[in-house]
């Protein structure tokens, strides 16, 4: 079992997970994930190297579907519900150039 | 008196709605406008609906009224008012899964699940309130507010689809439909009193189920009685091309399976089941064995070993999985956006804003989880333990036909009594779990009351598509419920 999660670790995922958590945030859940953590220690006691990792219920096959064209959604209604549009396309900030 | 009215409408069954509107009895726009009146009267004291669709139920219901005039069938739930948890798509209708992350966001298409219930005459009467993203067992952490449990309103429904098992409770609608990740059908529906079936993975499509956890996550109906949940199955289940996890066949119908009895089945009890569960919780399990038994049933004990890991396994993969599906939510392209100088500040501030506290302790588990030095140490375990639940089970259906639990440890809770202590909520899904990660369909059946005589329900667990065996068992624990005075009666 790792080390017991801290502040450091948890600020590192947090900024993984793009969640902006306040350093209060961070100590809150810090606290929370470690009780979670102790308590799911329970499976360290079982044998597992010899188990297959189950991803999934139902043994699945990947096919192919027959190439036939179907409606898609329909781009107007798409674009109505998103937060900023130009052209015809999703606008954004900028993503790089800003840095100083 | 028009209280009277719609309480006896509320009172109906679907089955017994849907086949006096297809005959010309009653019209769809009467069951409507008396369920409408049954919301008027109690729905703001239990928050069981983000929004109710008047409009297009009105629309909808004429509609079929219109086909029966012209001599057409509408279909096998005619006229019958069904509330949708707000986790599915529905086009042009807000979809909010209860997060400030997708408040006023519309679908641009439907859920399948929506579209079948429509094709088969069923009004949309409104979308109903969850834990955010379907995250938690008790409906408080909706951005929203709470839903509060019809049986008893200082306490909870239940989780996460307890909008949509109080909506059924309170009379609202005589049917709805949950999702189900670790018992958020199972759970709720047991709190309020009424049935609630997670079908095998794979059997109802989840094209337009908001993802929670995409391994775990399946669609599935609350109904007052048993008959009403398997006619809803018979509507929902079957093989979407749009789901690639959808089972494709044709599935058996439940509503000819329930009539035939439980003689010679086998009636698996757990040896090893973890404890914790209310004195009054088991005392209705045993008489639910009994029931069983003196209908014909032979009860035999069986051993699940790995069901004690289930609650660990779960709360790994679940929130990995979630971490990963709602990485989505980042303001571009649908729901809430916080402007900022560049993309990453931007997505940062929009799911600080956008996720409630449980939303986003659940990605920062699961993100953690699946990082560099951690995911063989959790995830990876997780996985493993998930197969040795899954080869348990398949050990004992080699001896049982079913195997009943209690479907959750107490009645339902005060609200705000679990809300401080995450891992003291997580508990309340003990006995849900386990079907969840073995992509097995169970189901809750409303059995007697508990402490303060709130409803108990008993979980039927089955494997993988044994709906049919698992419907009739149900049908048999509620027909004993009933003669023991101890279903739903003096509701």
């Amino acid at each position: 079992m790792p080390e017991r999660i801290d502040v450091h670790v948890v600020a590192k995922v947090s900024r993984l997970a793009r969640l902006d958590l306040t350093p209060s945030e961070i100590e809150v859940t810090t606290e929370q994930l470690a009780k979670m953590l102790d308590h799911f220690a329970d499976i360290d006691a079982v044998d597992l190297d010899a188990v297959v990792p189950m991803t999934q219920p139902y043994p699945l096959i990947n096919v192919l579907r027959e190439d036939v064209e179907q409606p898609c959604l329909d781009r107007d209604e798409v674009l109505a519900v998103a937060p900023d549009v130009e052209d015809h396309r999703f606008r954004v900030p900028p993503i790089i150039g800003l840095e100083d | 008196m028009s209280t009277a009215d719609s309480s006896s409408f509320a009172m109906s069954s679907a089955t017994q709605i849907a086949a006096q509107i297809r005959s010309g009895q009653m019209t769809a726009s009467a069951v409507l406008e008396n369920h409408l009146a049954a919301i008027t009267a109690r729905e703001s004291e239990i928050h069981a609906f983000n929004l109710v669709t008047i409009d297009q139920a009105r629309a909808q219901a004429a509609a079929v009224d219109a086909m029966v005039a012209a001599g057409q069938d509408p279909g096998p739930l005619a006229g019958v008012p069904v509330a949708i948890k707000d986790n599915m798509c529905t086009r042009g209708v807000p979809t909010t899964c209860s997060s400030r992350m997708l408040e006023g966001w519309r679908p641009p298409y439907d859920a399948t699940v929506v579209t079948k219930l429509a094709a088969a005459g069923a009004v949309m009467i409104g979308k109903t309130n969850l834990d955010e993203f379907a995250m938690g067992s008790s409906t408080e952490n909706s951005a929203f507010g709470p839903t509060r449990n019809p049986r008893d309103t200082s306490r909870v429904p239940g989780g996460s689809s307890g909008g949509s098992a109080a909506a059924v409770a309170a009379g609202f609608a005589p049917i709805s439909l949950g999702s189900d990740t670790g018992g958020s059908i199972r759970q709720p529906a047991a709190l309020c009193g009424v049935v609630g079936v997670k079908p095998t993975y794979g059997m109802v499509s989840r094209l337009g189920l908001v993802a929670f956890a995409s391994s775990l996550d399946q669609i599935g109906p609350f109904a007052n009685d048993v008959a009403d949940a398997a006619l809803v199955m018979d509507v929902i289940a079957g093989h979407d091309p749009g789901d690639s996890t959808s089972i494709p066949m044709e599935h058996p119908s439940l509503t000819a399976a329930i009539a035939q009895g439980v003689e010679g089945l086998r009636i698996g009890r757990i040896t090893d089941l973890p404890g914790g569960a209310d004195p009054e919780v088991e005392a209705r399990l045993e008489e639910a064995f009994a029931a069983l038994a003196a209908a014909g049933a032979q009860i035999v004990d069986v051993q699940v070993p790995a069901l004690t890991y289930g609650l660990t396994a779960y709360y790994l993969i679940a929130p990995a999985e979630a971490s990963s599906n709602l990485a989505r939510y980042d303001g571009v392209r649908y729901g809430m956006r916080v402007p900022a100088s560049d993309t990453n500040s931007m997505y940062m501030a929009t799911r600080h804003e956008g996720f409630g506290p449980e939303v986003k302790r659940r990605i920062m588990l699961g993100t953690y989880a699946l990082s560099a030095g951690y995911f063989d140490a959790y995830y990876g375990k997780a996985l493993k333990v998930r197969r040795l639940i899954a080869d348990d089970f398949d050990r004992a259906y080699q001896q049982v036909d079913v195997m009943l639990t209690p479907t959750a440890p107490s009645v339902a809770f005060a609200l705000g009594a679990k809300t401080d202590d995450p891992l003291a909520m997580y508990l309340c899904d003990t006995y849900t779990i386990p079907s969840n990660l073995a992509g097995h369909p169970a189901m809750s059946v409303p059995f007697g009351t508990g402490a303060d005589d709130l409803p108990v329900g008993v979980q039927i667990m089955a494997a993988t598509l044994n709906e049919p065996v698992m419907f009739r068992v149900a049908a048999a624990l509620e027909a004993a419920a009933g003669s023991n005075g101890n279903g739903r009666g003096g509701q």
